[in-house]
């Protein structure tokens, strides 16, 4: 889009920012986003160091990498070791560490890990090479719940046989109900992740403003959207006024994408799931219906694993749920850091304690 | 257990050889242990020899790339530009290259032919001479297709010292085109992701624009580097560290073409950690900047050259990026290679 | 959450899916997750999948009350 070069204008990003800089909160404002995509895109443009007095951004746990249990991992690991498959995966999830290593370890063992940028890559890999057993990492949450659906209804039509998933994608609002009703949550208003709501639409989102008082705007990634959407967040909260409006409407409809939800229901079914930090959250995963059991790698690979208790000292749980700073962690910045990571915050470049690592080594301003 | 047999007890895995901070540790804690020299010592992109009062510049690469022909280049075209641009950014006049083959059995003799074409046109375009080679031919799936070694030397330029070591606080720092086209290239053959367009390695000798560079401006360039494996975040780390300075660029003026900006759109990536083949990134007088930049800029292969920062005195070792909103971040060295991703 | 990039339909490929393209960039989408694509239109791109036809006259909007606040600050 010619617009997107547009909405990038240097000019009007500094106008905005000034904008931002002069808000004069009447009170402290705390302000999550919730989605991972959002804490980097923030991050990247330096914005946490525009803000205000009295305005405070913090992360949510809208990052799937952070909130999948190491056990995950070291299943993927423990499918490919003892039954010789191709793992394929977004590369999102390369560096985590599970208990036995990463998946970049695994890779320089000399297993088979591939790197995809769509699940349809990772079916036509099982196309081309029928000789060999793929199994393709599925996570993330509503955005991409969808597109691995269809690619598994796409892979029963062709009649695919040597294709499977390891499900792990989560449901948002679960969590968001979850983080709600915690009364120890200090969060005055949410940005709410853009695409996720691209196929969720606007309407599950009310009940953080109608039971519970919080602004929520529904907002795009680009700086301007994101400054955009702060403006729009800090004048619900200065009016108690609290909606969820939709700063992203060029992409995002009220109604949200039926059809993909449709492709998520005919595929899917929810079921109680862990979420690292969380503990078990109802009704929160995804795990395919039976009439698709054959694309499940958990039935067609069954392995034993220990599971993993987090790391000793590792407080990704509270970081995530917005109680603590990265920085009050007391791995943080010593035995975890982003080289050798402890925890997914970490790992996940758009982690809280990774983004809070770069950006609380700061520079000073530099004397010439 | 001593340092020498916790080291023996590791082993070499994919990420030492990425170029980021696990590559630089193997060469500074390990490599560096077992041999004298000062020169070598300094890291540079080729070391400075002198012979019977002769300066000169000597640079080797093994070039290993995957897929072996990509848009815009291939194996054999990387393996001559790349030691000749390590030699020119020591302030050689590139003249001789060794050219050293290990191929595997049962390599397409067609391919082999293609890469010596390419090696040829781009040994021509750089003018200089492949002198003296090497050829092993290795078992089937002991070589990946075919791996390449190059050797060049050449002759520094009278009143030139440029080195890693050398910014100075004050200097502006110049790229010579737009970044990322070489990685995007690679990258989107790797993936499988098929994508048309305008997307090519930026891969090519550099002599045409840093001759007459260091002739017409010799003194007043402190650096040179070509920003390739880690692209440019990763070579002004390396600049900062070793001469411990603080680095600040300008995001808003940091040259990046439409295709690079799409598929790092598309795939998650950041330009600045992509590697270019093609470019190079020079440190001169501020003073002089201006003239710098415009005489790349009438050279046809540096028309979008732009000057993206300055060095400061302060924060040693760091790079910080001015922000096209106007915040600041750290530009940090990556963690590993560089993944798409979906999040 | 996600990363996502507006897209420029510039050939339908059927049964599922198109061409799109950004800056001189082509790639194919599937089509599968959306209705009623044509040429010219703008999608919504992830993991290989069109998500959602773009409303191009609210991104006019947007744009429009961007500037709007922009230079109400000057």
């Amino acid at each position: 889009m010619n617009q997107l070069q547009k909405l990038r204008d240097p000019k009007l990003l500094r106008s905005l920012a000034d904008t931002v800089k002069s808000l004069k909160p009447s009170k402290q404002i705390t302000l999550m986003e919730v989605c991972g995509t959002h804490t980097m895109a923030i991050h990247n443009a330096g914005l946490p160091g525009l803000l205000p007095p009295g305005l405070k951004l913090i992360s949510g746990p809208g990052c799937p990498v952070c909130v999948t249990p190491s056990s995950y991992l070291d299943t993927a690991i423990a499918i490919s070791k003892e039954h010789n498959v191709v793992l394929t995966t977004f590369g999102d999830m390369m560096r985590v560490p599970g208990r036995s290593g990463s998946l970049t370890d695994l890779r320089n063992e000399g297993h088979a890990v591939e790197v995809v940028y769509s699940s349809l890559g990772a079916a036509e890999l099982a196309l081309r090479q029928p000789e060999k057993e793929i199994v393709f990492l599925a996570v993330g949450f509503e955005t991409t719940a969808p597109t691995v659906a269809a690619t598994v209804k796409c892979a029963r039509e062709k009649k695919v046989t040597n294709f499977s998933i390891l499900a792990a994608h989560k449901l948002l609002i679960p969590a968001l109900k979850a983080l709600t009703n915690d009364p120890e949550l200090r969060i005055d208003g949410f940005i709410l992740p853009g695409h996720v709501s691209v196929v969720l639409g606007s309407e599950p989102y009310r009940f953080i403003a109608e039971e519970h008082q919080r602004a929520c705007v529904i907002t795009g990634f680009e700086s301007a959207d994101i400054m955009q959407g702060i403006l729009m967040l800090v004048e619900q909260i200065e009016k108690r006024d609290y909606r969820v409006e939709i700063q992203y409407d060029r992409a995002v409809q009220p109604n949200g994408n039926p059809k993909a939800r449709a492709y998520i229901d005919e595929v899917f079914a929810p079921e109680d799931t862990v979420w690292r930090g969380f503990g078990i959250i109802p009704q929160s995963g995804l795990v395919l219906r039976d009439e698709f059991a054959v694309f499940d790698a958990l039935r067609r690979f069954p392995v034993t694993i220990q599971e993993s208790p987090e790391p000793d000292g590792c407080r990704c749980g509270e970081v995530l749920r917005g109680l603590v700073e990265p920085s009050e962690c007391s791995l943080f910045g010593s035995e975890c850091v982003p080289e050798s990571p402890v925890g997914p915050c970490m790992v996940s470049t758009e982690g809280s304690c990774a983004a809070f690592y770069k950006s609380s080594r700061r520079p000073t301003e530099l004397r010439g | 257990m001593s340092d020498a047999h916790k080291r023996e007890a590791e082993k070499i895995t994919l990420a030492h050889g990425s170029g980021g901070r696990m590559m630089q540790r193997l060469i500074k804690e390990v490599f560096l242990e077992y041999f004298d020299s000062t020169e070598l010592a300094n890291l540079d992109d080729a070391a400075e020899l002198i012979i019977d009062k002769s300066r000169l510049a000597f640079s080797t690469d093994t070039f290993v790339v995957k897929p072996i022909f990509f848009p815009g280049g291939d194996i054999g075209s990387l393996a001559v530009s790349g030691t000749v641009n390590d030699v020119l950014m020591k302030g050689g006049r590139p003249l001789y290259l060794s050219l050293a083959l290990v191929i595997e059995e049962g390599f397409p003799m067609q391919d082999l032919t293609w890469i010596l074409e390419s090696i040829r046109a781009t040994a021509r375009r750089a003018e200089i001479d492949v002198v003296t080679g090497d050829t092993k031919v290795v078992g089937r799936g002991e070589a990946d297709g075919i791996f390449i070694n190059t050797t060049g030397v050449g002759v520094i330029l009278p009143g030139v010292d440029v080195g890693g070591r050398n910014a100075k606080v004050g200097d502006a720092i110049i790229v010579s085109g737009d970044i990322g086209a070489h990685g995007i290239a690679v990258m989107a053959e790797r993936n499988g992701l098929k994508l048309e367009g305008d997307i090519r390695s930026d891969a090519a000798p550099l002599n045409r624009a840093v001759l007459p560079l260091l002739e017409r401006f010799g003194e007043a360039v402190h650096v040179m580097r070509d920003p390739t494996r880690g692209g440019v975040a990763t070579a002004l780390n390396e600049i900062a560290v070793s001469s411990a300075v603080g680095i600040v660029l300008d995001e808003a003026v940091i040259p990046v073409s439409e295709p690079v900006t799409a598929v790092c759109d598309i795939l998650g990536l950041d330009p600045l950690y992509l590697p270019c083949e093609g470019r190079f990134l020079a440190f001169v007088d501020g003073p002089v900047a201006d003239d710098v930049l415009s005489f790349l800029q009438d050279l046809e292969e540096c028309s979008n050259a732009s000057k993206i920062g300055e060095v400061k005195g302060s924060s040693s070792g760091e790079v910080q990026l001015n922000t096209v909103t106007g915040g600041k971040r750290l530009l940090d060295m990556p963690a590993g290679e560089m993944l798409p991703r979906i999040c | 959450m996600c990363l996502g990039i507006p897209m420029r339909v510039t050939k339908l490929l059927p049964p599922d899916k198109a061409l799109v393209e950004s800056g001189k960039v082509s790639m194919e989408v599937s089509l599968l997750l959306v209705d009623n694509v044509a040429v010219g239109d703008y999608v919504l791109v992830h993991a290989g999948f069109a998500l959602e036809v773009m409303d191009v006259d609210a991104a006019e909007e947007t744009l429009s009350l961007l500037n709007q606040l922009a230079n109400v600050e000057e």
